[in-house]
């Protein structure tokens, strides 16, 4: 579709300079930053409603293309689209920032400036992974991403921050070296680094395996997978409320983005191959790290474990597809496992964004995340007790919430494949119940259990804005789902007859 | 009127929605008069609308109504819609939720009138009353499963309605995870039900069992199972977790921890039955299927005897009326897996009113006793209570089996329909059935004789203040004595011999029992003498002598029944030991596990072991490289001679 207007670049572009600014204005005057800052959010976020206002949902092609060059002598070009599997995740990082930068008004009383600017920025360069379609520039948004995360963590972060930053660093930039590699071979094959030239690119299997699992490398670490997860529940733990939200709600997607974007379509036959592997580790993620979850003392520990335990729907649902069209030979139940993944993430980007906010509120007035500190704090906020009810809800997955359509459609799917990776994939109606219903009852429940829970004020008319905008698209794509589908189909459906195209080559 | 169902049957489900939104998040403006106006009038509405319903559908003849009302999702060609199937079935059961229910908000507003969470608790069951109604009138397998969890969340939140009580939110999250047991299997059966029927639709579903008959499916390698045995077992789950039948049924006498008001409606009358209605509405696919049918048997029967026998030694008023819950669902399960559908809802509707009648006279005896509901600290009760008195005859005696009430007419089809059944576990599931009558009337009257006679044990305070129920307690409790009685009779020409479902049931020829019965069957007059000559009137007869002869006459003697039996007393009073087995081994091994999971693997080996492992190796090793770069100039030239010397070897090597 064409249109005069740069949208794309002004998604990028919008919050990074917004960003600047906010930095420029500094500390002396906190309530127009915060005021500035909301405002930059909102109107990204408007302009994301605008872009999909104008998206067309009956093509796969990519819309809203820019392109111009930017390194010539290496072929790289500043080249943005859009999809149907980027457009989902764009509406969700624009949302959440609103709510980030209101989840930050009064709690942040250092750098507020800082603060807001940084997590601006970074809402930039996350757009910015989604719309790239040159490989260089996607990596470019791609690292420059962790820097604004490093400082949040690193500056804003808990008593046991650096620990926590250099790990997530560490963890997460060893994997996207191993892309980079792959990323540069790549170019030496085709020649451009555009991302859809990629896709087309016929590659041996060896080198397809050696492909996939550089980005494995990559993109493991970020969803993350099992065993590579270790860095997320301390990230979590350190980073300030809205640094986990963003941590939750959008990069952990970056991961299962990079999946569907770079790991199946430039390496399907490799995908196809090893999906055995991948399968296993989801399996892995949804069952062990259910019990691990359950384990938990620290709340954020528990939501990132659940995280994780629930991202392996999303990666179940993308490399489970290929054994359910060996056995049915129809396309149908594989895309639904696809689709189902795709909406595991956006839900999953409500969901624990929203009970991360959740644990905010109270640590702001409890300065504690530990569940024995709490007990019976429905007493003295009902308010509260009510929004984080549906949001554990949610997180249990129960249906009427959009926790429970990813893990439904991912489910029916893969009994598709097997029995027994529904079986196992189907454990965590009862896991995730557990897990979180019972942290929900040693905080929410029982008898006010000391005097600091006594003390508790309820949810002001701040915080109750961002619970119930949550809760409001928490409901709205769980008792109906359709429209974000009717966003992906085109596109996963041609991804999918692409994937099981075999593309090998000879070099 | 009738031009547009669909608007009615719109209207029948949002409203009481509409009530319960409004009682929820503007309770505190609108009152706590306004929340129970706002809801009773949304369930009235939704109550008066299913019996206009029901007159168009039954009486009128009327088309039934299979019709998609939004497209949940779609994905290429599979639509997952939300839509309503009313047929004869599903009609019956609207009415009987709705009414039930309606009376139910009433009677609330006497039993949590000192509650501080009023407006919370009727928010609660209008909220309950929509799911339950999602559920039934779903036409396809994704509602079902969002009623089904739908009440499931309710039954939850109203468990732990008191909130601060320790007992309470227990019992709650044990009811959620023991259902969330029975549902995993359940959407494992709706899954099978996608991959070989290839829709979600009740329709579409039913159209294709011809196909799918003869299938098999390899679960574990080397073992071909049918794929409708393997899919109507998996479902049974879901129903053996929400319709509580042995071993899932362990929450549901917990669940009485909740106020009694919901432990007539959700864990009685309702909820409960949404296992049994389920199976009736998949009849044509347990048809298929021997082997699940005599898997449902089997379940059933052990439920229905042996939860009655727990009822015997419970002395907690609401306990009592659980266990025989349990042993009733227990029958109506036992009539699904003899095929006797038609006979099971008749008894899950006669149960809905005279097993919510029960539990609300219980419950009008638990306010007059200032909340004790320890029956041993009672008795008497019919000099100061007379309403309650007679209602609680009249609902023991349909519980009976009583000859002329409502539930001799629905149990005795089931044990008759047991007794022609043919299918492996029927003579089991026929003696289970027929000891537990006898079982059943020694638990009610005991129950009764314990409550309304013999000696005042009440203390001096309470018995001051013994007085009846007010009238919001005791008119609900007259309108549900009513179809107690004459219910039955009314119904078991037509629901069980003259084809009342049509074709939402369906029993193949082989399985007909009902036909078989309904051979010898000449009017409910006929039906009613000829139990004369069978056992189960006697049974009960006998139960109630019993009671009488334990409780009233010899009182001092069941004291020595527990003594010479201590074994036996004991095991019953542990409940089978079930839930300290449940608590050590699930709840405590699924703990141990996350423990060990979490220390051992994640903290020791990845974390420990190669996370910062990895930096401490390459601390160590960069430690040793550091010496490397000394700094004197010395050194590096000496490495350059040495690495001089060594490339000429190779080379020299190479040359030669």
């Amino acid at each position: 579709m064409d249109t005069n207007i740069p949208l794309l670049s002004l998604l990028i572009w919008t919050p990074i300079l917004g960003g600047i600014w906010v930095l420029y204005a500094g500390d002396r005057q906190e309530n127009t930053v915060k005021y500035l800052s909301l405002s930059v959010a909102f109107i990204t976020f408007l302009l994301s409603l605008l872009l999909y206002a104008q998206f067309d949902t009956t093509t796969h092609t990519m819309q809203f293309v820019e392109k111009t060059a930017w390194i010539e002598s290496f072929n790289i070009n500043y080249h943005l689209g859009v999809d149907g599997i980027g457009l989902p995740l764009i509406l969700l990082t624009t949302f959440t920032t609103v709510l980030v930068i209101l989840a930050g008004w009064e709690v942040i009383e250092t750098r507020v400036s800082q603060y807001m600017a940084a997590f601006l920025i970074l809402t930039g360069f996350m757009n910015g992974v989604f719309v790239a379609l040159d490989a260089m520039l996607f990596y470019f948004f791609w690292e420059a991403m962790l820097i604004p995360m490093f400082l949040i963590i690193g500056i804003w972060g808990g008593p046991n921050r650096v620990y926590a930053t250099v790990k997530f660093f560490l963890y997460t930039f060893l994997g996207s070296v191993f892309m980079l590699v792959a990323l540069l071979y790549l170019y030496s094959q085709a020649g451009s680094f555009n991302i859809l030239d990629l896709h087309m690119l016929p590659l041996p299997l060896d080198v397809q395996k050696l492909i996939f699992v550089a980005f494995f490398l990559a993109f493991a670490v970020k969803i993350p997978m099992w065993p590579v997860h270790t860095w997320l529940p301390d990230a979590h733990v350190e980073a300030p409320t809205g640094g986990s939200v963003i941590l939750a709600a959008i990069m952990l997607k970056m991961g299962g983005y990079g999946f569907i974007r770079f790991s199946l379509p430039i390496a399907p036959d490799a995908s196809a191959a090893l999906d055995g592997f991948m399968i296993v580790l989801s399996l892995i993620a949804i069952v062990y790290i259910g019990f691990v979850a359950l384990a938990q003392q620290d709340m954020k520990k528990l939501i990132a474990y659940s995280s994780i335990s629930h991202m392996g729907f999303v990666t179940l649902g993308f490399f489970v597809a290929f054994s359910i069209y060996a056995n049915t030979g129809s396309a149908e139940g594989a895309i639904m496992g696809i689709e189902g993944a795709m909406m595991q993430m956006i839900s999953h980007g409500f969901i624990s964004g929203a009970l991360f906010i959740c644990v905010g509120v109270l640590y702001d007035r409890m300065h504690s995340r530990q569940i024995n500190d709490y007990g019976g704090v429905v007493n003295t906020m009902p308010h509260f007790a009510a929004f984080m009810m549906l949001f554990a809800m949610a997180n249990s997955g129960l249906p009427g919430t959009s926790g429970f359509v990813g893990e439904f459609l991912v489910i029916l799917s893969s009994y598709q494949a097997n029995f027994w990776i529904a079986f196992l994939a189907a454990l965590t109606l009862i896991l995730g119940a557990a897990y979180t219903l019972w942290m929900y009852k040693r905080v929410m429940f029982g008898d006010v259990a000391n005097e600091k829970v006594a003390e508790l004020k309820d949810i002001n008319s701040r915080e109750t804005l961002i619970l119930s905008l949550l809760a409001f698209v928490v409901l709205l794509f769980g008792l109906w789902p359709a429209p974000v589908f009717e966003i992906m189909h085109p596109t996963i459906e041609h991804l999918f007859e692409h994937i099981i195209q075999p593309k090998l080559g000879i070099l | 009127m009738f031009e547009n169902m669909e608007n009615i049957y719109l209207a029948i489900v949002i409203a009481p929605l509409l009530g319960s939104v409004i009682a929820g998040l503007f309770g505190r403006v609108i009152g706590r008069a306004g929340a129970h106006w706002v809801t009773i009038i949304g369930v009235g509405v939704s109550s008066i609308l299913s019996m206009v319903a029901f007159k168009y559908i039954v009486f009128d003849g009327g088309e039934e109504f299979n019709q998609t009302i939004y497209t949940w999702l779609s994905i290429g060609n599979l639509d997952i819609n939300v839509g309503f199937l009313v047929d004869r079935l599903s009609v019956t059961m609207m009415v009987v939720v709705t009414f039930v229910s309606w009376m139910i908000h009433i009677y609330t507003i006497g039993y949590m009138h000192d509650d501080p969470g009023y407006q919370r608790f009727f928010s609660y069951i209008s909220l309950f009353t929509f799911a339950m109604l999602m559920l039934v009138m779903s036409n396809n397998f994704m509602q079902l499963f969002f009623g089904w969890e739908g009440v499931g969340l309710v039954s939850y939140l109203l468990i732990g309605f008191w909130y601060k009580k320790d007992t309470a939110i227990f019992a709650n999250l044990k009811a959620f995870l023991v259902n969330r047991v029975g549902d995993f299997g359940f959407l494992l059966g709706i899954a099978g039900v996608l991959l070989y029927f290839g829709s979600l639709d009740y329709v579409d579903v039913f159209s294709r069992t011809a196909a799918v008959e003869g299938q098999t499916i390899q679960i574990l390698s080397g073992h071909d199972w049918s794929v409708m045995t393997v899919i109507c077992i998996c479902l049974f789950i879901g129903a053996m977790g929400k319709s509580a039948q042995v071993p899932l049924h362990v929450w549901l006498p917990d669940s009485m921890e909740g106020p009694t008001p919901i432990s007539a409606l959700i864990h009685a009358a309702t909820m409960v039955t949404a296992g049994i209605f389920m199976v009736s509405r998949m009849s044509p696919l347990f048809e298929l299927s021997e082997t699940a049918l005599s898997f449902i048997l089997v379940i059933g029967a052990i439920t229905a005897l042996f939860m009655g026998l727990l009822g015997l030694v419970q002395n907690d008023i609401k306990r009592v009326i659980a266990y025989s819950t349990l042993s009733q669902l227990g029958y109506m399960t036992v009539a699904l897996g003899a095929s006797a559908y038609a006979a099971a809802m008749f008894h899950l509707v006669t149960h809905a009113f005279f097993k919510a009648l029960l539990f609300l006279a219980a419950g009008s005896v638990i306010i007059g006793m200032h909340h004790e509901q320890d029956m041993r600290k009672m008795g008497g009760l019919y000099k100061y209570m007379p309403i309650t008195w007679f209602t609680s005859l009249v609902g023991s005696l349909a519980l009976i089996g009583f000859p002329g009430t409502s539930g001799f007419y629905s149990k005795d089809a089931i044990i008759e329909a047991l007794h022609h059944s043919h299918l492996p576990g029927s003579g089991f599931a026929y003696f289970a059935v027929v000891a537990g009558v006898f079982i059943t009337a020694l638990y009610s009257f005991r129950l009764f004789f314990m409550t309304f006679h013999g000696k005042e044990r009440m203390d001096k305070h309470t018995w001051d203040h013994l007085h009846e129920s007010p009238k919001v307690v005791t008119v609900p409790l007259t309108i549900l004595a009513i179809p107690s009685v004459i219910l039955g009779a009314f119904m078991i020409g037509p629901v069980l011999f003259q084809g009342y479902f049509g074709d939402a049931i369906v029993v193949s020829g082989a399985h007909d029992v009902l036909t078989e019965i309904g051979k010898s069957y000449h009017g409910v007059w006929g039906f009613t003498l000829h139990a004369f000559k069978a056992a189960p009137v006697y049974l009960a007869l006998a139960g109630v002598l019993t009671a009488w002869l334990l409780y009233i006459k010899f009182p001092h003697v069941p004291a020595i029944f527990a003594d010479k039996l201590g074994f036996l007393h004991k095991l019953l009073l542990e409940k089978y030991y079930l839930d300290k087995f449940n608590q050590a081994f699930f709840a405590g091994g699924t703990r141990k596990i996350g423990q060990m999971f979490w220390n051992i693997g994640d903290v020791r080996i990845i974390d420990g072991f190669f996370v910062n492992g990895t930096a401490l190796t390459v601390r160590w090793f960069s430690g040793i490289i550091r010496t490397l770069q000394s700094g004197y100039l010395y050194d590096y030239a000496f490495a350059m001679i040495i690495g001089l010397l060594l490339l000429l070897a190779v080379f020299v090597h190479h040359l030669f």
